[in-house]
């Protein structure tokens, strides 16, 4: 059958199994915009371009599967680079297609012409300008497949207006696809795994760390046979959360630099680190010389990625392969072991030092709103965070049990993420109550979402730990720049000293006001100023059918603890001791 | 310590650019880079001159393999290759210099490949070594211009 340019991605998206995508039109993607509209595929139109690339993450994180986004040429295509770069940093599943101007006029500073394949080369997994119409339904079928393989990732498609138009005479859809540069690895190789079985076989104090990579190949129930096999700790990164229920008595939660006390004196200890889809991010060892010092020369680090292997440690026993294929096998060989009194040390120590905050007075503070959400929930919601202390609450008193039920910008950290990706998460999990745990500062980067949000009904609900600060930064501030709080207050008078209650007595000294935003809106919203409004709250937030925003006023310099300085050792750490 | 890298990758718009926007956003530093079809016009041969320590010339090879469009990757520093590089060399030439010139060509086994009254050009091919030492020598005669391929590689056997 003879197709155009616009056509054949239309269908190939179908092909591809796209149900729901995210975008904005403009000028150069009119001819897709126009398939589109006549397709099956549900196309979400956002208020933002930037909405649109967290929405595609949001959905992708929370299902696995390939989030699409779309933009026009030119400004609407570097609207979509945060996102894209959001979704490279930490690995998710992603195809963005733009518009491009005329073949004939690329490269001569066109209206709204941006090099989308030369600016976005540093931030994709791979990307295509498409050529020849001829080339697109390979490209399509490429695009796919490169994605959402390997450790996935971003890949962009840029697709010229003319190519948009052309026909393609006899077009057929690609059924196979083969890649000779292209072929990841899954299985872990043999000698390796039996390496691997030896060294945990030997290891007095084992510990198991796992990263976004855990969640991504599906390692959960592996993760939780070998801990439970072999009687071995477990800590997770950031992204890594939900791999291993945050309850179980062998989890560590978090580590690194705002980590579990307990992890980090774990990480101290162990003789043996398996590190499962991590890569020793800097976040994660501060100073590198000192990270695990028992542990040098014993480290077993699984990962689909050879290049995230022995990059930042030296790695003694490298398995290249898929995580959950990798520790099945490992499962096969490795013997029953028992640790008991490594397990014990760790119970001391979680007993000792537990994750804690100031709850013995009235004032509202941040981390018990996030508890309060977790007991509402009882941990069956998928939470979704912005960035800075918000994140880390979100990260600390909430038990993740599941993987692909907290979703945070780890890699780029990026403010704004949150809410558009909660958009995207609430899409794909229609029956799923969706929480976006936001800062003050984070939720007005993309706030212009509330539209999207309300005129499609995608009922997420935004709990905002309002601080009127922009948190994290002044908590650096605070520990490092003799409180020096430049460019971090948020209230509308700068020069007073506007205390948190000040803002709850008059609202109007912080901006917006954000329950008068979200009736703007036409969402619910509800001001919390004490503890025992919260409960109420956010059962009221969380049953009712509508969008909500949940404004908490909150404790104004309240901090993350325990903290390890960037660039330092657990000897380091500050705050959270007994 | 010097590493000749060598990668057979896709020839497709972009890849070039993909190699070396690679090298400089990990701040690899690389010495050369040359670029040709192979016998299969849809593959191209890349040879990398790259200077590093064990811990970085390991990145690059994961890299570059980890990259999309590379067919296969291999480091010839320590195995059996042969490699050349060509340079074209212009130099100022008088009737006092030219006859010692000339001959300091045929010791290194160059040509003359373009003479006018005033300069002439010499094509030479080998080791970098040598084209070094070639270049050393030439300074006295006042070198005008030069072009230098890098260098390129295959392995033996
Ligand atoms: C787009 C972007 N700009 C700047 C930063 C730097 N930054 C990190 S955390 C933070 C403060 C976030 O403030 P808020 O959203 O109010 O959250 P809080 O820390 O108060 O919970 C900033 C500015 C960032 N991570 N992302």
């Amino acid at each position: 059958m003879d197709k155009t340019g616009a056509e054949i991605l239309v269908e190939g998206l179908e092909k591809e199994g796209v149900d729901v995508m995210f975008g904005y039109p403009g000028g150069a993607i009119l001819d897709i915009c126009d398939c589109l509209c006549k397709s099956k595929i549900r196309f979400i139109l956002t208020r933002h371009e930037q909405g649109a690339a967290h929405a595609a993450d949001g959905f992708a994180r929370s299902t696995g599967r390939v989030g699409v986004c779309m933009a026009t040429s030119g400004p609407g295509a570097t609207n979509l680079v945060t996102g894209i770069a959001t979704a490279y940093m930490d690995s998710v599943p992603m195809v963005a297609i733009t518009g491009q101007v005329p073949t004939s006029m690329i490269g001569n500073d066109a209206f709204q012409e941006a090099d989308m394949v030369g600016i976005t080369r540093p931030i994709t997994k791979y990307n295509y300008l498409v050529k020849d119409v001829m080339d697109l339904p390979r490209i399509i079928k490429e695009a796919f497949f490169i994605a959402s393989t390997g450790r996935p990732g971003p890949v962009l498609i840029d697709i010229p207006k003319d190519i948009q138009r052309a026909v393609y005479k006899n077009y057929s859809y690609p059924e196979k696809i083969d890649m000779r540069s292209y072929k990841p690895v899954y299985e872990g190789h043999p000698n390796q795994i039996e390496k691997a079985a030896k060294a945990i076989e030997k290891s007095k104090k084992p510990l198991l760390y796992c990263g976004g990579g855990a969640i991504i190949s599906g390692a959960h129930e592996e993760i939780l046979k070998l801990a439970e096999k072999c009687d071995i700790p477990v800590t997770m990164t950031l992204l890594g959360l939900g791999c291993f229920p945050g309850n179980h008595p062998l989890a560590l939660n978090m580590l690194g630099m705002h980590g579990t006390q307990y992890a980090n004196f774990a990480t101290a200890e162990t003789d043996l680190i398996i590190a499962v889809g991590a890569r020793f991010d800097d976040r994660v060892t501060g100073k590198i010389d000192e990270f695990a010092p028992n542990a040098q020369g014993r480290v077993i680090h699984i990962d689909i990625d050879p290049s995230a292997i022995s990059k930042n440690i030296q790695v003694s026993v490298p398995i290249v392969g898929d995580c959950k294929k990798v520790l099945s096998d490992l499962l096969k060989v490795v013997k029953p072991l028992k640790h008991p009194e490594w397990v014990k040390q760790i119970r001391e120590w979680k007993e000792k030092f537990p994750l804690k905050y100031k709850n013995d007075d009235d004032l509202l503070r941040p981390q018990y709103i996030v508890e309060k959400i977790y007991e509402i929930t009882k941990g069956d919601a998928i939470i979704v965070t912005e960035v800075g202390q918000n994140q880390m609450w979100a990260a600390h008193y909430y038990q993740y049990s599941k993987p692909r039920t907290f979703l945070s910008s780890g890699g780029l950290g990026t403010m704004g993420y949150g809410f558009p990706a909660a958009i995207g998460a609430k899409v794909a999990h229609p029956d799923k109550l969706v929480i976006d745990v936001a800062g003050d500062g984070s939720i007005q980067m993309n706030i212009q979402e509330m539209a999207t949000a309300v005129i499609n009904n995608i009922d997420v609900k935004i709990v905002i730990l309002n601080n009127a600060f922009l948190g994290m930064v002044r908590q650096w501030q605070e520990l490092f720049y003799q409180r020096e709080y430049a460019f971090t207050d948020l209230v509308r008078y700068i020069d007073k000293d506007i205390t948190t209650e000040d803002i709850k007595k008059d609202p109007s000294l912080f901006l917006p006001n954000f329950v008068k935003l979200a009736e703007a809106y036409d969402a619910l919203g509800l001001r919390v100023t004490k503890k025992e409004e919260v409960t109420p709250a956010l059962e009221k937030a969380f049953s009712s059918p509508k969008v909500a925003i949940v404004e908490c006023i909150v404790e104004r310099e309240e901090n993350v603890f325990p903290m390890i300085p960037g660039g330092a050792s657990v000897k380091q750490m500050i705050g959270g001791m007994a | 310590m010097q590493h000749i890298i060598t990668a057979l990758v896709e020839n497709r718009f972009g890849v070039l650019a993909n190699i070396s926007s690679l090298f400089s956003a990990r701040g690899f530093n690389i010495d050369s880079l040359a670029v040709g079809e192979t016998h299969d016009p849809s593959i191209s041969r890349m040879t990398i001159v790259v200077t590093g320590d064990d811990r970085i010339i390991q990145q690059v090879m994961k890299q570059l393999n980890k990259m999309i469009d590379t067919i296969r990757v291999s480091d010839l520093t320590e195995e059996a290759h042969v490699e050349r590089e060509l340079m074209l060399i212009k130099m100022g030439h008088t009737p006092k210099t030219r006859a010692e010139i000339v001959q300091l060509v045929e010791i290194f086994k160059g040509r003359i490949i373009d003479f006018n009254p005033r300069d002439l050009s010499v094509e030479i091919v080998g080791s970098s070594d040598k084209i070094l030492a070639f270049m050393d020598i030439m300074r006295s005669f006042g070198i005008k211009e030069v072009a230098r391929t890098g260098r390129v590689a295959l392995p033996r056997g």
